[in-house]
């Protein structure tokens, strides 16, 4: 079973990490539905 | 015409008392948690002035120590005692609080910043031997002081915003309109600590570059801060309010904004002003921010470390035309991440590393050093944040391998040998990039280096106007001499290009004589 | 985890039901992972946002995750994410998760 499909997904991405646009390529790409993203910044 | 880096000035201010009140860390806590362990643990994890003097990465901001020396230096660092602890550098100083707060108080032309009559006795003299701070700042303090009650009384029951020294209540900020936000104590105090620190860096740049005050035309603040009132938020003008205080009388200015990546904007900005003949002079500044002291806090207290956020930061450039010896930037390789660059981080490193240096068809390495974010590893690793340069460094030799320009092998060396270790205090715009400046004027004028590239990098998304990511980078390099009269091959690259034929062909006989 | 993040997200989970939604992190090392990762399952470790105390127990996965990568368009990823995993420590980031999700994930 997918973890993506069909879902909704919340994206807290990571200024340093993987920024949540990127993220959010990724999980449309698997077939999930964003409902939010965002991006954090610790610096 | 070509601009040039004249000189450069970084300073420090430790602020132990406005990590407690002023870092909105601790003020979230205090009105989300305000019995909760961390605000009862926190004070015990401050540094003494002493010790933030003695702190590897300070020294390595006032330019006494090189980032070099600092790599040498097994991390932790805050365990570690600098053997300089100087609080004056070639670069520029680390204030103590004390001074700091009288300083302020000379910054402010609104009569709202009030202080104890005997804490100003006690710290008149100080402020006066520094350096830097000359009889027309001093004069700017009143002679009349206000009373211990009177301060308390303001700070009970008209929203003073208080100034705090080893725990005591030695002064405050008044709000400056009793309805109006942007004018609220809060707002008002933490803009007169910026102004403040950026009158010091100016003044510290203004005195290593060797130029006259006078020479300045133009100052561009960088700063994260917004002034105004209620009708113009943003109105502005924190470079002329500080060129004002730091005696630049034929200067105006204006601000540029970008988050972290404001830095290297107000750079290219200037380097554009003073080639386009605009002005001569530019200075770009920026004073440092009371929001972020002790960020990190929660985790640096957990696991038993100092607050090491407990610097207010501070920087100026001096870019000028040119003198025939400081290096220059190269206004013909910027890299810029646009809107359509995306937040994939190759897509923004390519934009703003390799965009600029395919058009001129260089390598990564062929630019000697790279300085992205600089912000301290010390503190950032603690807090789960990683090491910013360290990962920056890591990027760019993944993209060199991508296109075949680095080994895999060397992978690992290529931090060390085209980065540096980080130490800037986390204050949002101050590690940007622009600490280096300094360095690699010097390393490069000593033919230490040639070529160098500052990436300043913003997270435009905090703002919640734009999802997108900004950067923006460029290069300084040695100066090359006289200017020609016009574009096209220089002498010195067609030297270059005819010494580098001779010894192909040298290498070609040599190669068949064997 | 900031405040507002953790508002949204306690208020999302609530409008289409905690198990129809997937938290997504792009965090820079497992530490932090770890904690992000907490927040959305067992409530906020730092005792500070809207999650205080609240066990939403979300799936919640690191973009970098061989599960969910096994699910993206392998192009995209290339594109997107591919270069920063030279730059991660992927392993420290699974091994959180993994720990994390055995712990709270109700879902």
């Amino acid at each position: 079973m997918s973890i993506l499909a069909g879902k909704k997904v919340i994206i807290i991405g990571d200024r340093d990490g993987i920024p949540g646009q990127a993220i959010e390529a990724c999980a449309e790409s698997a077939g999930a539905e964003v409902v939010f993203s965002s991006t954090e910044c610790f610096v | 015409m070509k601009s040039v880096i004249k000189g450069a000035g970084y300073i420090l201010v430790h602020t132990p008392d406005m990590v407690l009140h002023n870092g909105t860390t601790q003020t979230t806590e205090r009105i989300v948690n305000p019995d909760g362990e961390y605000l009862k643990e926190l004070p015990k994890h401050i540094r003494t002035f002493e010790q933030a003097l003695s702190y590897w990465p300070n020294q390595v901001y006032i330019g006494n120590k090189t980032p070099d020396e600092l790599a040498a230096v097994e991390q932790p660092w805050c365990d570690k005692v600098c053997d300089v602890n100087d609080r004056y550098g070639h670069f520029g100083q680390i204030m103590p609080q004390e001074e700091f707060l009288l300083l302020m108080q000379a910054c402010d032309v609104f009569g709202l910043v009030k202080l104890e009559k005997g804490f100003v006795e006690a710290h008149k003299a100080a402020l006066a031997a520094n350096p830097i701070i000359d009889e027309t700042i001093m004069a700017r303090i009143p002679a009349e002081q206000t009373d211990a009650a009177e301060i308390q009384r303001l700070v009970d029951e008209e929203h003073s915003e208080g100034l705090y020294h080893n725990g005591e209540l030695v002064g405050c900020v008044n709000r400056a309109h009793d309805i109006d936000v942007n004018l609220s104590a809060h707002v008002i105090h933490e803009n007169i600590v910026s102004k403040a620190s950026s009158v010091t860096a100016l003044l510290s740049a203004v005195k290593n570059a060797g130029i006259a005050k006078e020479d300045v035309e133009y100052v561009v603040d960088c700063a994260e801060e917004a002034c105004g009132d209620m009708n113009q938020r943003g109105g502005g003008n924190f470079a002329k309010s500080a060129a004002e205080i730091a005696g630049l009388a034929n200067a105006t200015g204006s601000d540029a904004r970008g988050f972290c990546a404001a830095p290297a904007h107000a750079m290219i900005e200037a380097a554009a002003l003073v080639a386009s003949g605009a002005y001569k002079t530019v200075v770009v500044t920026a004073g440092g921010c009371t929001a972020k002291l002790g960020m990190n806090g929660k985790d640096h207290v957990k696991k038993g470390l100092p607050i090491m956020e407990d610097m207010i930061g501070g920087f100026a450039v001096v870019v000028t035309q040119d003198d025939g010896v400081s290096p220059e930037i190269n206004l013909d390789m910027l890299g810029r991440h646009t809107v359509g660059t995306g937040s994939a981080p190759q897509a923004v490193i390519s934009s703003l590393v390799t965009n600029p240096l395919d058009k001129h068809g260089l390598k990564i390495t062929d630019i000697d050093k790279y300085s992205p974010e600089m912000q301290n590893p010390d503190i950032t690793k603690p807090a789960g944040a990683g090491d910013v340069p360290l990962a920056n460094y890591k990027m760019i030799a993944a993209l060199a391998v991508k296109r075949g320009e680095l080994q895999k092998a060397d992978l690992a060396s290529f931090p060390a040998k085209h980065g540096l270790t980080g130490w800037a205090p986390t204050q949002g715009h101050i590690p940007s990039g622009v600490p280096y400046i300094g360095f690699a004027r010097e390393d490069i004028m000593a033919g230490k280096l040639n070529r160098v590239m500052i990436i300043g990098k913003g997270s435009l998304f905090l703002g919640r106007m734009t999802n997108l990511f900004d950067g923006v980078s460029f290069v300084i390099q040695a100066n090359t001499g006289a200017e020609e009269a016009q574009a096209g091959v220089s002498e010195e690259e067609v030297k270059g290009m005819i010494a580098k034929a001779m010894r192909d062909f040298a290498a070609t006989l040599m190669a068949q004589a064997e | 985890m900031d405040l507002e993040n953790q508002k949204r997200v306690k208020e999302l989970a609530e409008q289409y039901g905690p198990e129809n939604v997937v938290v997504l992190l792009g965090a820079a090392e497992g530490e932090a992972s770890g904690l992000a990762a907490e927040t959305v399952t067992n409530g906020d470790p730092t005792y500070a946002g809207p999650l205080t105390g609240v066990s939403l127990g979300l799936k919640v996965y690191h973009v970098c995750e061989p599960e969910v990568k096994a699910e993206f368009d392998p192009a995209v990823y290339d594109e997107q994410v591919s270069m920063m995993e030279m730059v991660l420590d992927v392993d420290d980031i699974i091994n959180e998760m993994t720990s994390i999700r055995e712990q709270y994930c109700k879902y």
